[in-house]
């Protein structure tokens, strides 16, 4: 126990002398990066605007109450098209997540050295790329519309859920795998009886987590042209109808807030 | 000579996911009718034409990764054009906006998020302070970052600053409700233990509680500089600086070989990010 002595009294110490410096270092080096990125972007700003912040807030606070509730005609129509491009986009997804997942499973892969590692890539590089950036791809290849943003919405979730399906495939319990080889069973049907079962839940319960993450993210494609909410929302701040803004942004919580209780709901039912 | 015994009874059949019938067939004929009017609709309204006029221009974009356009440059006129380092040089310049604009929003997040954490504890917080961090945290995360930093750019102006301000916000939702999550799930033998010594409140939360949470703290700050850094490259589509805004200019001229580039850069850093703060994690917990 590191203990310091202080005036003939032992005082006790949580850490020894080594390990606290290390500590203090590296919280100095943590500090040094803040203070450095910080300077690039201090450069990099307009402090005038920065200080003028406050007014411009309030003055678009202002203009943004009361919500132009008459709008909300207006807005059913991107709603559901936002709703389809999540749904469909999650479907769309899991067709190619799970062949890609079961590739991906060290357990289940045909071949680890060579087609592990090309699942692998295919699962980051949909994960890193932001399905906004999909939709700017496919808007500017297929044309505008809600049939890129569903496309951009499946790419973007391809990596998410095979990643973790193929974990939940490897966490799998190979006994149970193991008696149905022992019957004989061809490598489908092990695949149907023996795995298959014990990954379903997980799969449901990814399913209906990222549905929920996909609504959130398809609410702001129509900014790039891909479908949507987003749409209306990028036309009226291109005309400044504040009231307009407000209604949507309502909406647009509303969408998030039901979407996230019904995911809750189907996932405590599940698990 | 055998014959097959006949089976008694009733063949075994696999168990449904959903037991109750009603339900299942429910599910499944409510799933079959939103489909055919989800996918009508969507269907409906593409331009087929000028699906099939743009695939040349998707060919075009997946040529541009092989080579990625440094290279390809290289390749097409033997030198390097001017040009092309004017590219390089924007591409450089954006990657370090997003790269700053990663750091300083993570740690202004964490610093932000571990009150707001705190407060949005049941078991420490009184209930004013719960619902007050409870609807900070909500309301960080319903919204995309996009239309937070659409809001951001307008009261703050063009460049990192906003982009810097909408990462930290977003960071507070995630930190702050993972932590405090952390925080009610403790074992508060210790923290009672703690307490029992006649501590005050912030010794207490720096004996009994932080401890507890500080290894998954570290986990979940690491992980969110990862996703910090792939959404520092989406704010730049609405004006919040980073490389975005390089992307976005690169789609605009369709000058698909610089994006193949800007996109082959994004995959490698988060690749890399994501495979050294995974180790890191490994070696905490």
């Amino acid at each position: 126990m590191p203990v310091r002595v202080e005036a003939g009294v032992k005082v006790w110490q949580r850490r020894d002398r080594n390990k606290q410096l290390a500590i203090w270092g590296g919280w100095f080096a943590v500090v040094l990066l803040f203070v450095y990125c910080w300077q690039i972007i201090s450069v990099n700003t307009t402090w005038f605007f920065v200080w003028d912040s406050p007014r411009v807030a309030a003055d678009i606070a202002s203009r943004m109450v009361p919500p132009r509730w008459e709008y909300i005609y207006r807005i059913w129509d991107p709603l559901w098209d936002t709703i389809n491009i999540a749904t469909l986009g999650t479907v769309l997804a899991l067709f190619m997540a799970v062949p890609v997942a079961f590739l991906a499973a060290r357990n289940t892969t045909p071949n680890a050295y060579i087609v592990r590692p090309v699942a692998l890539f295919i699962i980051v590089s949909s994960r890193s790329i932001n399905s906004l950036i999909w939709a700017l791809l496919l808007v500017s290849i297929i044309g505008p519309g809600v049939f890129a943003g569903t496309i951009a919405i499946a790419l973007r979730s391809i990596g998410f859920c095979a990643k973790l399906l193929y974990e939940a495939i490897e966490e799998i319990d190979h006994t149970q795998v193991e008696a149905i080889e022992a019957t004989g069973a061809s490598r489908w049907q092990i695949m149907a009886y023996g795995i298959v079962p014990q990954i379903m839940p997980a799969f449901a319960g990814i399913t209906v987590f990222r549905w929920d993450i996909n609504i959130r993210e398809s609410t702001v494609l129509g900014l790039v042209g891909a479908g949507g909410i987003g749409l209306q929302l990028s036309s009226s701040l291109n005309i400044l109808a504040w009231p307009q803004v407000t209604l949507i942004l309502i909406a647009i919580l509303a969408t998030v807030l039901v979407s996230e209780w019904v995911s809750a709901k189907v996932r405590h039912a599940i698990i | 000579m055998t014959v097959a015994a006949p089976t008694i009874g009733r063949r075994w059949r696999k168990p449904p996911l959903i037991r109750n019938a009603n339900l299942r067939w429910g599910l499944y004929i409510g799933a079959a009718v939103y489909f055919i009017l989800a996918s009508y609709s969507i269907l409906a309204d593409v331009n087929w034409l000028r699906v099939y006029e743009g695939l040349p221009r998707g060919a075009k974009f997946v040529g541009g990764f092989f080579p990625p356009f440094p290279f390809a440059n290289i390749i097409e006129t033997g030198g390097f054009e001017e040009l092309a380092a004017q590219r390089l040089i924007d591409i450089g310049d954006g990657l370090i906006e997003s790269l700053t604009m990663t750091v300083t929003s993570t740690v202004i997040g964490i610093i932000i998020s571990v009150p707001i954490g705190l407060g949005a504890a049941r078991n420490i917080a009184p209930m004013p302070v719960y619902l007050f961090c409870r609807g900070i945290i909500a309301i960080s995360r319903s919204f995309q970052e996009v239309i937070i930093a659409i809001f951001f750019v307008a009261m703050f102006g063009f460049g990192p600053f906003a982009g810097m301000l909408t990462l930290s916000f977003a960071t507070i939702g995630f930190l702050s409700k993972l932590l405090a999550e952390d925080i009610e799930s403790m074992d508060p033998g210790q923290a009672e233990a703690i307490r029992a010594t006649g501590s005050r409140w912030p010794q207490w939360i720096n004996y009994g509680v932080q401890p507890q949470v500080m290894p998954r703290l570290i986990g979940l700050s690491l992980y969110r500089l990862d996703i910090n850094f792939r959404e520092s490259s989406v704010v730049g589509i609405v004006g919040a600086g980073g490389i975005g805004s390089t992307l976005l200019t690169a789609f605009d001229r369709y000058e698909y070989s610089t994006a193949a580039t800007i996109l082959l850069i994004i995959i490698g850093i988060v690749f890399f990010a994501e495979y050294s703060s995974g180790k890191i994690r490994a070696r905490l917990q």
